[in-house]
Formats: structure tokens, C-alpha cells, sequence
């Protein structure tokens, strides 16, 4: 690790960033760019993707991943490197929902196994695979820090804790 | 006087709303950082307080907090920082994201003493970003408090100035590591920094920078209002303070717990209601996956501070309990434990990146009756050449719990290898 710590902005960016993404969008993203140092704007790359994402149905595209490096004046390939990074970035297409089961030690202790088991079973997904009908994509995810009330499942950005399988039913049944 | 539970980050747990700012007031909240605006207390005072209250850093590494807040170069010029780490990712672990549900204001609070003592006018808070509920609760605090002027500039006419965000993370538990984290904020990948220089020379944009985890930084308030005589006195010498312990896994009712550090482990176990079950208790992990295991008749005998839990032969860490029951495999933990740090190795250090593969390779063969005999020498080989050569210390992470299980638990091994993949402790 060398000692630089200077961001990694572009001279020119490659396009214009008006039109990009929406009004709303951009918005959001210079409210996050507004928290960091002027020179730092790259700062809001992980904000930024967060939105994209969210905005296109839950993935990003590669040109989705371009738009959001001009915007931030930064090098395509150092978005890149942060959407394949962390794992909350999608990069192919998902379902209508995202569901993580946690199988962290905690919740393997508290059954996590079952869930995970069963969702293989009834919904005929494996770790990562969306459901044929487009209804959810599922995964398998560590410590989701809610240990105390394990097993514990995200849905979409919502926590449900104590989890048997067939309340992971009922919550996947409810789903659209 | 030692006060029972819920006395320092959780002492707003028990009113209706305990996230507002009312609530907070209501117990002396944002009183001490008034006092320091209006006094200008000296920050070496308070950084005295703090190093007399012995509160030792609650994120995992147990370094104490006084010392660390002298290490910045307090009147050099140019930005400084003060970064807060509710990453919490390690596993077992669940009681920051309470501290920023229930108690949000505190921290806020001691993120601005962090700023005032350390010559920080800016602080980050990193959250990880499967914390929806935690951030919006944070944020909504951070509002309140820039509304009421706490924060701010030039905040109650002091002439100090205090800005503070949110950073969110996006899935990564290496990004709990300080200065992998400091990478995240500064738009990368989060690989950790090859230490020294350490963040209080060159941090946060290069900048001198103190971290903190969440606990830490929510316990200074309370400190500063009641005295580091007082904090020093709910635990033991050199383990000052009450500290939150996340017991988890196989106990009847699994909860946090704010409790003095030197209680007796099995008064925390009773007061999770004991082991899931009636059952006997086999092994405690007691500071986060991280940590070496250890018996469990080894664990009934010890109490929960640093020091007794080191020559218990494991360490505090983040104060994850986490309890394993009678007829547990510990094959199976382990394999769990091995398959979590190959996945969230960050894949800069080579014997970390290809280390951990090997370890949870061998242990899923194992498990699926693939077992060799030279296997768990194998094991405890790769395990012993990870340790100490990486940059960050998820080496270690992995490596000591491989250790402590072969150590402890060799026989279920070796039965596993020579039984084609029967557990030994399922089958008794
Ligand atoms: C792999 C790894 C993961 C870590 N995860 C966390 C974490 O989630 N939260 C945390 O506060 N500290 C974590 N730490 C410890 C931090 O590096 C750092 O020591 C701590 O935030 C300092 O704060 P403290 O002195 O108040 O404990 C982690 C360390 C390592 C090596
Ligand atoms: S182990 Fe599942 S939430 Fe922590």
C-alpha cells in the first residue's frame, strides 16, 4: 500500500453529466458529494452506485457504472473495482426482490440451515439464482449484526428476526 | 457504587422513544458537551478523565481510548478527523446497531467531545449498509441535533465548529478493519493500509485521523458526567466501565446484556437464561468468531473482562458470547467460521487470500467424508503460516479459531476423517 491518498480524478469527463441518471437522482447524489472534501467527490462513488442500483431495478449495468465514473470525474475502472468489491452491488440482472439469509455462526447455531434448505426446496433456487417467475433472487449472507434474535433475514432493507420456515414462507407468499 | 445493567449506552433503553432527542435530554443527554462549549475545557482534562476511566476500545482490539485520543497532533494545523466504525460485521456481534436504534444522540454526543479533544471539526460515521433501519435512525438523530444547534458552526456562539455525516457502507466486513475502512470513504475498494504510518499521522484523506467504534465513542458522555473514578469502579482495575456482551447461539433467551466487566460468565449465562434447553454447556466463543474458543467448563470459571478472559486462553474482543451446546459438531462451526473468512478476505495478502480457501476447502472436505488423515495436520499447518504475515489482522482472525478448535476439539477431527464424515458429537 503505497501512501498516496490523492483521489483519482480525470481531467476531462468523458461526457456530459446533465441528463444523466434523473433531476432527483443527481440531487441525491450532490447532497453526498456535498459531505467530503471539494477534491474528494469520489467519495460518493459507494452513495452513488447505492442509488443507481436502486433506480434500475436493483443492478447495475455496466454503461449505469460508466455514467456514475463521469459524474464523479472518476476513472471507469476505479468504479469498477468498488461495484465488484462489496457485496450489496448487483451486476446481473435480479429479481423483483433481494432475500439474504443470514448463515453466520450465530444463526447456523439457531437453524439458519433450515431456512436456507427450505428455500432451496420450495422455491427451487440455489444461493445466488433468482426464482424462475422473477419473484425474488436469494441469498445466502454473513453476520447481518442481529445475532441476538437469530435466525435473521433481509428482505428488501427490512430486518425480520426469529425466523422459521414457514414465517420465511408467509413473508415470501406476501411478496409481489 | 456499581450500578446493575443499562447504565452507560443503553440508559435511554428503558424510556418510550428512546432515539429522540427529548428522551435523551431527559436523562442529562448533551449536557457535558454544553459544559465543554461553555468552559472550553482543556482537552488534555479530559483526555486524563478518560485515561483514568480505563475504557478500553469496545470494537475488538481493546486499546485504551485515552491513550489513542493523546496520540493526535491536536494543534497541528490542517483538517483533522474523527471516524466513528459502526461497521459491525463480526460475527456474534449485534450491539451497535442497538446503540444507533435506541440511543443514537449518545453517540453523537461523543463524537463531538472525540472532535473538541482531538482538534477534529469533522466526523464520519460508517455505517454498514444493511443497517436501513439504524442509518435512517441515526440520520433522523444527526437532524434533530443540527436543528437544536449541538452541531453545527460556530455551535451556542462557542466558536466551535462540528460537522458529522454518514458514510454507508455496502457489504464488506474487511471495511470494519480501521483503515480498510478509511479506504471505503475515500471511494475505494476496502483493503486495509500496511500500518505504520498509523491514522493519527496519516488517516482519512491523509489526514490525521482518530478511530473509534461505536460503544467507545457512545461511553464518553457517560464518563465525563459521572467521573472516570466511577467508570473505573463498575469494572476492574484496567478494565474500566459496564461493556454490552451480544450472547447469542444456544441459550433460552439470547439478548445484550450491559453489564461491569469482571462478572462472573455464568451469572451472564444465567441471565440469558441458561443454556438452550437444560442442556450442557460444551464451549464459548467469547469475544466474536474471531477469537480462540474455549471450553465450556474453562468458561463457567471465568469472569468477563480482558484480562481473565486472556488467561482464559482467548480474548474480549467485541464482547460476542457466543454459547455451543452439548451435541454440537465442531466440525461444523468451524467449517462455518473458515467459509465466512474465505469469503470476506479482501485478497490483498497471499497467504490470507489463498490461506483462508485452503482452510474452508479442507474442512467441506472433511464434512463431506473426504476426510484425509494428514488433513488436520494440514489444517493447523496453513493455519500457523497465515497468522502474523498479513496486513490486517483478519489473518489472525482466521487463524485462531482453526487453532483453538484443533487444540480443544482434535478428537471430533479425527473421528470425522476415519468415520467418512459421521460427526461425533451428533452421534452421541
Ligand atoms: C477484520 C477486522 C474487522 C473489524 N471489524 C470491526 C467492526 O466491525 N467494528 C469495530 O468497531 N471494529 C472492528 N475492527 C477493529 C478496528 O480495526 C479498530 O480497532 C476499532 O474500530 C478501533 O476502535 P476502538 O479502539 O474504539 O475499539 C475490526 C478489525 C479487523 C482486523
Ligand atoms: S450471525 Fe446471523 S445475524 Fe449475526
Amino acid at each position: 500500500m503505497s501512501l498516496r491518498s490523492a483521489p483519482l480524478a480525470v481531467e476531462a469527463p468523458e461526457r456530459a453529466r446533465d441528463g444523466l441518471f434523473t433531476p432527483e437522482i443527481r440531487a441525491q447524489i450532490d447532497a453526498h458529494v456535498a459531505k467530503y472534501p471539494p477534491e474528494w467527490k469520489q467519495s460518493a462513488v459507494m452513495p452513488a452506485l447505492t442509488l443507481v442500483q436502486e433506480w434500475n431495478g436493483g443492478w447495475l449495468t455496466r454503461e449505469l457504472m460508466d455514467d456514475v465514473a463521469a459524474y464523479l470525474d472518476m476513472p471507469p475502472v476505479a468504479v469498477y473495482e468498488v461495484a465488484t468489491f462489496y457485496g450489496m452491488y448487483d451486476l446481473e440482472p435480479v429479481g423483483r426482490h433481494k432475500i439474504g439469509v443470514c448463515n453466520s455462526v450465530s444463526c447456523l447455531l439457531c437453524g439458519s440451515e433450515d431456512l436456507i434448505h427450505h428455500v432451496e426446496r420450495k422455491y427451487g433456487v440455489r444461493p445466488g439464482e433468482t426464482t424462475a417467475d422473477g419473484r425474488f433472487t436469494f441469498k445466502e449472507v454473513e453476520c447481518l449484526g442481529a445475532c441476538r434474535h437469530a435466525p435473521a433475514v433481509l428482505v428488501g432493507k427490512t430486518y425480520h428476526e426469529c425466523l422459521t420456515p414457514e414465517a420465511l414462507d408467509k413473508l415470501i407468499e406476501e411478496l409481489d | 457504587m456499581v450500578e446493575d445493567q443499562n447504565s452507560v449506552c443503553f440508559r435511554t433503553l428503558h424510556l418510550k422513544e428512546p432515539w429522540a432527542l427529548a428522551s435523551y435530554r431527559s436523562v442529562g443527554g448533551y449536557a457535558q458537551w454544553e459544559k465543554i462549549l461553555k468552559e472550553k475545557t482543556d482537552p488534555a482534562k479530559i483526555i486524563d478523565e478518560l485515561k483514568l476511566s480505563a475504557l478500553r476500545g469496545r470494537g475488538g482490539a481493546g486499546f485504551p481510548t485515552g491513550l489513542k485520543w493523546s496520540f493526535m497532533p491536536r494543534s497541528a494545523p490542517g483538517q483533522k478527523y474523527i471516524v466513528c466504525n459502526s461497521d459491525e460485521g463480526e460475527p456474534g456481534t449485534c450491539k451497535d446497531r442497538d446503540i444507533l436504534r435506541y440511543n443514537p444522540h449518545q453517540l453523537i454526543e461523543g463524537m463531538a467531545i472525540a472532535g473538541y479533544c482531538i482538534g477534529a471539526t469533522v466526523g464520519y460515521n460508517y455505517i454498514r449498509g444493511e443497517f436501513y433501519e439504524p442509518i435512517d435512525r441515526f440520520e433522523a438523530a444527526l437532524k434533530e441535533a443540527y436543528e437544536a444547534g449541538l452541531i453545527g458552526k460556530d455551535i451556542q456562539g462557542s466558536g466551535v465548529d462540528f460537522d458529522l455525516y454518514t458514510h454507508c457502507g455496502a457489504g464488506a466486513y474487511i471495511c470494519g478493519e480501521e483503515t480498510a475502512l478509511l479506504e471505503s470513504i475515500e471511494g475505494k475498494k476496502g483493503q486495509p493500509r500496511f500500518k505504520p504510518p498509523f491514522p493519527a499521522q496519516f488517516g482519512l484523506y491523509g489526514r490525521p485521523t482518530t478511530i473509534n467504534n461505536t460503544e467507545s465513542l457512545a461511553s464518553v458522555p457517560v464518563i465525563l458526567e459521572k467521573g472516570g473514578q466511577w467508570f473505573l469502579e463498575q469494572g476492574r482495575p484496567n478494565n474500566g466501565g459496564p461493556k454490552l456482551f451480544s450472547v447469542t447461539g444456544h441459550v433460552e433467551r439470547p439478548d445484550n446484556f450491559e453489564v461491569p466487566l469482571g462478572t462472573p460468565f455464568k451469572d451472564l449465562l444465567a441471565m440469558a437464561g441458561g443454556v438452550k434447553g437444560g442442556k450442557r454447556l460444551k464451549a464459548v466463543i467469547p469475544g466474536g468468531s474471531s477469537v480462540p474458543v474455549v471450553p465450556g467448563d474453562l468458561m463457567l470459571q471465568t469472569d468477563m473482562d480482558y484480562d481473565s478472559i486472556a488467561k482464559a486462553g482467548s480474548m474480549l474482543g467485541s464482547g460476542a458470547v457466543i454459547v455451543i451446546a452439548e451435541g454440537t459438531c465442531m466440525v461444523k462451526v468451524l467449517a462455518n467460521l473458515a467459509h465466512f473468512y474465505a469469503h470476506e478476505s479482501c485478497g490483498q495478502c497471499t497467504p490470507c487470500r489463498e490461506g483462508t480457501g485452503w482452510l474452508a476447502r479442507v474442512l467441506h472436505r472433511i464434512l463431506n467424508g473426504q476426510g484425509r488423515p494428514q488433513d488436520i495436520d494440514l489444517l493447523d499447518g496453513v493455519a500457523g503460516r497465515i497468522g502474523g504475515r498479513t496486513i490486517c489482522a483478519l489473518g489472525d482472525a482466521a487463524a485462531m479459531p482453526v487453532q483453538s478448535f484443533l487444540q480443544h476439539y482434535r478428537h471430533e477431527f479425527e473421528y470425522m476423517v476415519e468415520h467418512g464424515g459421521r460427526s461425533l458429537a451428533e452421534a452421541a
